[in-house]
């Protein structure tokens, strides 16, 4: 439609997302949304424009073209224009998983049903939820792609009057949910949240759950192991230097068996496994056209909605696991802290990537290598990059897995992890 | 255009439904960003479809789609109920809606001129201004200039009657300035961070005059590099008005949501530390402390003519001389605990089910001024602007980080501070509010990004607040 009226791309997304909700142990939302998503991006010589819209008929189509169009003629020349992706090969994607895609709402409430039953005599909150989507790019310099793509996952808490616990399971397949599972993993951490005592803040060696590690490595990816980030000054990353502890690797990985995403983003630059981090070394970082541009690289598939106003973004990663048990880590702490969840973490400063955030859903006192007890929740205000820092990390776990984060469930695969020290600066009193 | 939504609510009855709504909803968004004198940004995003409740039982089942042709709109009603049904197998107890009075209705926000009808080039222009003039302070080195504004067309209908047409109108923006230091990054912000949102057209930004100020945030910036760490201790704290604003939000707004309170949101956002029992006996901070949700404010962001359940806008006391004697609700949860709706449900465009929100909830002015506070200050710290914010699952245990900080002695406003903190408990820190700014310091602040829900939802929301000061504060809080 757009002709050769100008440079275009365009992506299309097609799906339906599901979900169920339920809280004080019955389901009380229960929701679905079919959804159309269009995104034409065009330049007319270096004027550039964005429209969106949700109707994928032709009609809809030629009322965005010429949207953009009119838009663009109005525009100043970008000077940081980086072009459209070129031409290269990207194989059709189906990676959706057919359970997915054919979940019911009653096989979403036996989950539900399952997790709640996990916890007798306690309150279950949370979600059991589907999304599934084909995808299609195309841009006028003859490249085009098609992926399709999926997810379901269970998250919840179990709750008393004094304590509260969460699960999480995330997965291609609706079929690898177990609300039996993630509910018993969440009333465990409530019974042992029971009788909490105020600890007094300070800095203390703790051992983390896979959820908190996921956290901290997506606020280091997104504020700091990017282009963009590099580009502006903002970020700490330092190509090449030993920035971290020798045991942290860090890889993006979207195409694994267990990668929740499409091959290529939404520029149509294919994606491929990046190592952001080596043996403690950053050595990489995610680069969308723009950041590739300015900074004379090439993009490395990380451009996403709002890479142009945030940052680009590796949204598959991979905190490379250890090969300690949960259970050897916490007998390697003399006196310290089992954090489960992080809560509402929000950054200080990009660059010195201090961050404060509170503890959730099962924070447990560690004395003479054994978990002795519940500790209220408590707030920290750490630097993110001197937690990974080199000799602060203490050991890594062996249980690598889909871990909700900050900005949400599917981001990042991840383990549990020993640190020597970490900083609570305030208990439950404030 | 009410027949698109009506269809959807026809077959959600049909589905088995005791009662259904809909909302058509067509929205206009624009967003404009120049960044260090470039475009970086222009984005226009439209969209239309219909979102259907269905009542069953315990249940709500709500299902959305882009698709208005007959079959689609039956098909969406039948999911509904269809959804809602399958909520049986982990049910709880079934309820009613609280009454509202069924109305035919029309609304539009006073508006001079719609974002989006206002000529790019003169949009455009005001932003590469302000961006450029930013960057005549050598030090900055991100400048950043933004506009952004939603035009929105509902059409709600019923099963029980409602015929409610609203064409609403938001419009913001503002402007950053980042300098880099060695082993930091400084930001300063006009009007607020991430920019001051109102209910009206494309005249409310003209109102903030964003050239005018560029000039005092750039050197304000460039002065932070140079400027001491804030103290640390307890002292006194007086946080200027849209800081207060942010703090109504996190420590009030979301702590008085009845869903909350209930428990329907503790997977994410989670409970509350209020208890229902102490309506209207809990004390929640100082005699000065007189907050409304008022969704009739002219000009706030939060304010509309009805909300998502077709429930009019309306005025409801939330603390009265310190002591909590409202709620935020809906009409089901209202019902749930016998009190009136509120009338405080929306949703996040067509694609999500309508849910408990602020509208503005806000700070009754009080006697006193900025400059009485410090004058009136022997040893504190004034903030400005938000940086960063965190509060716990039940809104108690809170931090906050501004832009900006000033020292104060004896009665005077002394060095600028950089990094400035400061932490609390919810109660105890509005206990300790002791000064009040009036009505000529009263600003109904935006929040154009409020999430909550799952899937997650984001809501636009007012806070009027004028500045505050509170005794005994721990500020300074480093990692």
């Amino acid at each position: 439609m757009v002709g050769d009226r100008a440079d275009a791309e365009a992506q299309i997304t097609m799906g339906t997302a599901e979900l169920t909700r339920f809280a004080n142990s019955f389901i009380h939302q229960n929701v679905g949304e079919e959804y159309v998503e269009v995104r034409l991006r065009l330049a007319r010589e270096g004027r550039v424009a964005t429209v969106t819209g949700n109707h994928s008929g032709d009609e809809g189509l030629a009322a965005l073209v010429d949207q953009a169009l009119t838009i663009a003629s109005t525009q100043p020349v970008d000077p940081d224009w980086p072009g459209l992706t070129e031409r290269v090969e990207i194989p059709d994607s189906d990676h959706a998983d057919p359970s997915t895609v054919a979940a019911t709402p009653e096989q979403r409430a036996q989950v539900v049903a399952d997790f709640v039953a996990a916890g007798p005599g306690m309150r279950a909150a949370g979600y059991c939820d589907i999304d599934w989507a084909d995808v299609a790019y195309a841009n006028t310099s003859g490249h085009h792609a098609t992926s399709r793509r999926s997810r379901a996952t269970i998250d919840g808490l179990q709750q008393t009057d004094e304590s509260a616990g969460a699960g999480h399971q995330t997965s291609v397949a609706f079929a690898d949910l177990d609300g039996g599972a993630a509910g018993t993993l969440a009333a465990e951490r409530t019974r042992m949240g029971a009788d909490a005592f105020d600890l007094k803040p300070g800095d203390y060696e703790v051992v983390l759950g896979p959820e908190p590690v996921a956290t901290i490595a997506a606020f280091l990816a997104l504020y700091g192991l990017n282009g963009k980030a590099v580009n502006e000054g903002q970020s700490f990353a330092a190509l090449g230097e030993a920035q971290f502890d020798e045991r942290i690797t860090l890889v993006d990985d979207p195409l694994g068996t267990d990668a929740l995403a499409s091959p290529f983003d939404i520029e149509g630059t294919p994606k491929t496994s990046l190592t952001l981090v080596s043996s403690g070394v950053t050595v990489t970082l995610a680069h969308d056209r723009r950041s590739a541009h300015t900074a004379g690289a090439k993009s490395t598939g990380h451009a996403w909605t709002e890479s142009v106003s945030w940052f680009p973004f590796a949204q598959h990663l991979v905190v490379t696991p250890g090969n300690h048990t949960v259970d050897e880590m916490i007998a390697a702490v003399d006196r310290g802290v089992y954090v489960a969840t992080f809560n509402y973490c929000r950054i200080l400063d990009p660059k010195t990537q201090v961050v404060t955030g509170l503890t959730r859903n099962g924070t447990f006192m560690i004395e003479n290598g054994a978990i002795t007890g519940a500790v209220t929740n408590l707030r920290f205000t750490q630097s993110f990059l001197a937690a990974w820092s080199p000799g602060n990390v203490a050991g890594i776990g062996n249980d690598l897995r889909y871990a909700d984060c900050e900005f949400g469930h599917g981001l990042v695969r991840a383990p549990s992890m020993h640190l020597a020290e970490f900083r609570f600066t305030g208990g439950a009193e404030g | 255009m009410f027949d698109h939504a009506n269809a959807a609510v026809e077959a959600a009855l049909d589905g088995g439904a005791t009662y259904s709504d809909a909302r058509y909803i067509e929205a206009r968004e624009e967003t404009i960003e120049v960044f260090n004198g470039n475009v970086r940004r222009l984005q226009r995003q439209e969209s239309s479809g219909v979102g259907v409740r269905a009542l069953i039982g315990s249940s709500w089942g709500f299902f959305a789609t882009p698709d208005i042709t007959p079959a689609g709109l039956a098909a969406a009603g039948r999911r509904a109920a269809e959804i809602a049904k399958a909520s049986a197998q982990v049910a709880g107890t079934p309820f009613d809606l609280a009454d509202v009075a069924a109305v035919e209705a029309e609304y539009e926000t006073p508006h001079e001129v719609s974002l989006l009808d206002v000529p790019l080039s003169e949009k455009v222009d005001m932003l590469v201004a302000v961006s450029n003039a930013l960057r005549t302070v050598d030090e900055v080195k991100l400048a950043l200039a933004a506009l952004a504004g939603w035009d929105t067309h509902k059409w709600f209908v019923s099963s029980q009657g409602h015929r409610i047409h609203q064409h609403l109108v938001e419009t913001g923006g503002g402007f950053e300035a980042t300098v880099i230091g060695e082993s930091e990054t400084q930001v300063r912000s006009y009007p607020q961070s991430f920019g001051q949102f109102e209910t009206g057209g494309y005249e409310t930004v003209r109102a903030w005059d964003y050239l005018g100020n560029a000039p005092r945030i750039a050197d304000e910036a460039a002065s932070l590099l140079q400027a001491p760490q804030c103290p640390e201790g307890e002292m006194t704290l007086i946080l200027e008005a849209s800081q207060l604003a942010l703090q109504i939000h996190e420590s009030v707004g979301h702590a008085i949501e009845l869903d909350r309170i209930l428990g329907w949101e503790a997977a994410l956002a989670g409970t509350s530390h209020l208890e229902l029992e102490k309506l209207g006996k809990h004390r929640y901070g100082s005699d000065l402390m007189n907050i409304t949700a008022d969704a009739t404010l002219p000009g706030a962001l939060g304010t509309f003519g009805y909300d998502d359940e077709g429930t009019p806008a309306q005025r409801v006391p939330i603390v009265d001389e310190g002591t909590w004697v409202g709620v935020l609700s809906g009409r089901d949860s209202a019902a749930w605990v016998g009190l009136p709706p509120g009338g405080m449900v929306r949703g996040d465009g067509h694609g999500r089910f309508p849910m408990v929100r602020m509208t503005n909830v806000g700070l009754i002015p009080g006697d006193s001024s900025l400059e009485e506070m410090i004058a009136e200050t022997e040893r504190g710290v004034l903030m400005s602007t938000n940086r960063s914010w965190s509060i716990d699952d039940k809104r108690l245990n809170f931090q906050f980080g501004c832009q900006i900080g000033w020292e104060i002695e004896n009665g005077r406003l002394g060095r600028m501070v950089k990094n400035p903190t400061y932490t609390g408990i919810t109660p105890r820190f509005w206990g300790q509010l002791d000064m009040l700014g009036g009505e000529d310091e009263w600003v109904h602040w935006g929040t154009p990004n409020c999430g909550k829900g799952q899937p997650i939802q984001i809501a636009h929301t007012g806070h009027s607040a004028s500045p505050g000061r509170f005794a005994e504060v721990r500020v300074g809080v480093t990692g």
